[in-house]
């Protein structure tokens, strides 16, 4: 092997090299434990920081979209407003209604921040970096995902405010109906992937024909499919324009009004945490992982290219965040019954019929017509029963 | 051990609390904890499914119904019955019984089977192969649930109109 490929290697093995030193430090009785706090003491520390970043990011780049500079105070380009903000949510005085209820106030950001962060035991986020290679990988997220509804309803209900349990009712029931799409557009993966294990499905990606990688998303049915995840994704992680759970023109802050300073950044860098969770789950299932995007650019680490991967995904979100209105309730409903579940169905039927034609030309031909045609005739059909029309508002005679 | 200590007080503690959301939230913990115990007994796919159907959507379901229908005081009955001696008796009487079935069973008699290994993959083939008709009648089954509860909001939605 040449010197740069070794070298390539090497630095693509540093943080497993890195960690196997450290234990040798360690008695071989206490080696599990630490070799388990090891794993997961870098995603503790990396992803929070991550967390700052974004913050600072979606608040230049919303501010950019919307012709004004965002924060440019605080150090050069406002590059230290995240540290002013968790400067500001820490000396915060913790205000708890004197009617709520105490125990489970205090808990439900506690199990948020919990849940969001235990998404990320089975991400791999380079070649052999992962913290747990669980056989059922992707139903442990999914798992996982769903205590996170639970901690809505409980931030909800215990603030006994009106506008904390419309907003936790709406959240509740958002979360639930986009739980569908999400892991139904996630099940296309793991049928053509044969495995729920995460790593099985990036090993299965990491694999190159000519320059191009073998990733799901280069695929009709992957394509769809990592349309589809990302769409549930941004309303599990109730981002906008599926905000309306806790927009602030709407329901004040909905069911995280009644939490203030600390508890409050908890509400926030668990949603965020979840945000990135998620998008880590669509780059391992539809992305390919930790895997370069062309076979000559295979040098570069693989820890790399995910964390390249995930600030793609962020600014798609932030992007998105800016440039789209709010739905409605009842449009946020309707999109996910009525569009996405037929949607992700026809994804299932298109995937199965890719598996069993031959490679080829043809079975592309017919996978692309079956994905694109209905979402066509879909839209469209569901377009015509609602009227959009202009409408003209006479407020004076 | 520690897991057990867990599901049982999580149990008991959603029997024993006053407040109704209380007590679901402890029946979740009770719900976690046997999910956790399937998981250190080595059945990933059923630990992760109880979690993912008790704790996610049992548990949201209990807490919908809680919503809509009580009030957020607590009730003001006392925790315990007036009848507890009698009902202790049969508690007693009820465990004793089971506890003699599961020790003179086949698990403690003879001895244990070596632990199978149970991927998704023979669990996916066992329920295509073996157990086809129970899947297909709990598909047509969920398929009439999830029909009658359209029609029954529907219908409410006309009586609202």
């Amino acid at each position: 092997m040449t010197h740069i490929a070794q070298l390539a290697q090497q630095l693509d093995r540093i943080f497993v090299l890195a960690k196997h030193w450290l234990l040798g430090f360690v008695p071989s009785a206490a080696q599990p434990i630490c070799s388990a706090i090891l794993s997961v003491v870098p995603v503790i520390l990396a992803f929070p920081l991550l967390f700052a970043i974004t913050t600072w990011l979606e608040r230049k780049g919303l501010g950019r979209m919307q012709n004004r500079y965002g924060p440019n105070r605080v150090g050069p380009c406002g590059i230290l407003q995240p540290i002013a903000d968790g400067i500001k949510s820490l000396t915060k005085e913790d205000i708890v209604p004197i009617t709520a209820d105490h125990a489970v106030h205090f808990l439900a950001p506690v199990l948020l921040v919990a849940a969001s962060f235990m998404g990320f035991a089975v991400l791999p986020i380079g070649r052999n970096m992962v913290i747990a290679n669980l056989n059922a990988g992707v139903l442990f997220f999914f798992a996982v995902g769903s205590l996170m509804e639970l901690a809505v309803f409980m931030a909800g209900w215990s603030s006994r405010s009106k506008y904390s349990l419309l907003g936790a009712m709406r959240a509740i029931a958002q979360m639930i109906s986009y739980e569908v799409p999400l892991v139904l557009a996630s099940i296309v993966v793991i049928m053509q992937a044969g495995s729920l294990s995460t790593v099985a499905i990036v090993n299965m990606q990491a694999t190159y024909t000519g320059i191009w990688p073998h990733w799901f998303v280069l695929t009709p049915w992957g394509f769809a499919g990592f349309v589809l995840f990302m769409v549930a994704a941004t309303a599990e992680s109730n981002r906008s324009p599926f905000d309306l759970p806790e927009g602030e023109s709407e329901i004040i802050a909905g069911y995280y009004t009644e939490y203030s300073g600390f508890k409050f950044a908890l509400f926030f860098m668990g949603e965020y945490i979840g945000m990135f969770a998620t998008s880590g789950m669509a780059i391992t299932l539809f992305l390919g992982g930790w895997s370069a995007p062309f076979s000559f650019l295979t040098w570069i680490p693989s820890y790399f290219w995910f964390f390249a991967k995930l600030l793609a995904l962020i600014a798609v979100f932030i992007w998105v965040r800016g440039t789209l209105p709010r739905l409605r309730m009842d449009q946020l409903m309707n999109l996910a019954w009525e569009f996405m579940l037929p949607m992700t169905l026809l994804n299932l039927l298109t995937a199965g019929i890719w598996h069993f034609m031959p490679a080829g030309p043809s079975r592309w031909l017919v996978c692309s017509t079956m994905v694109a045609v209905p979402c066509i005739l879909l839209s469209r059909g569901l377009k015509h029963k609602k009227k959009f029309q202009v409408h003209t508002y006479h407020y004076s005679e | 051990m520690i897991l057990a200590v867990l599901t049982v007080a999580g149990t008991a503690a959603a029997m024993g609390l006053r407040n109704a959301v209380h007590c679901v939230l402890a029946l979740t913990v009770g719900f976690a904890g046997v999910a956790a115990l399937y998981l250190q007994l080595g059945a990933q796919f059923v630990g992760l499914t109880q979690i993912m159907v008790y704790v996610g959507a049992v548990a949201i379901l209990a807490v919908f119904a809680i919503m809509m229908t009580h009030s957020p005081e607590p009730v003001k009955q006392p925790a315990f019955s007036s009848q507890w001696f009698v009902g202790s008796i049969v508690a007693a009487s009820v465990f004793a019984v089971l506890a003699w079935e599961i020790r003179s069973g086949a698990a403690f008699t003879q001895g244990l089977p070596p632990q199978p290994y149970v991927t998704v993959q023979q669990i996916g083939d066992a329920l295509m192969h073996h157990f086809i008709l129970p899947l297909e009648i709990m598909g047509l089954l969920l398929t009439a649930a999830l029909i009658g509860a359209v029609v029954i909001a529907m219908g409410h939605e006309e009586e609202m109109k």
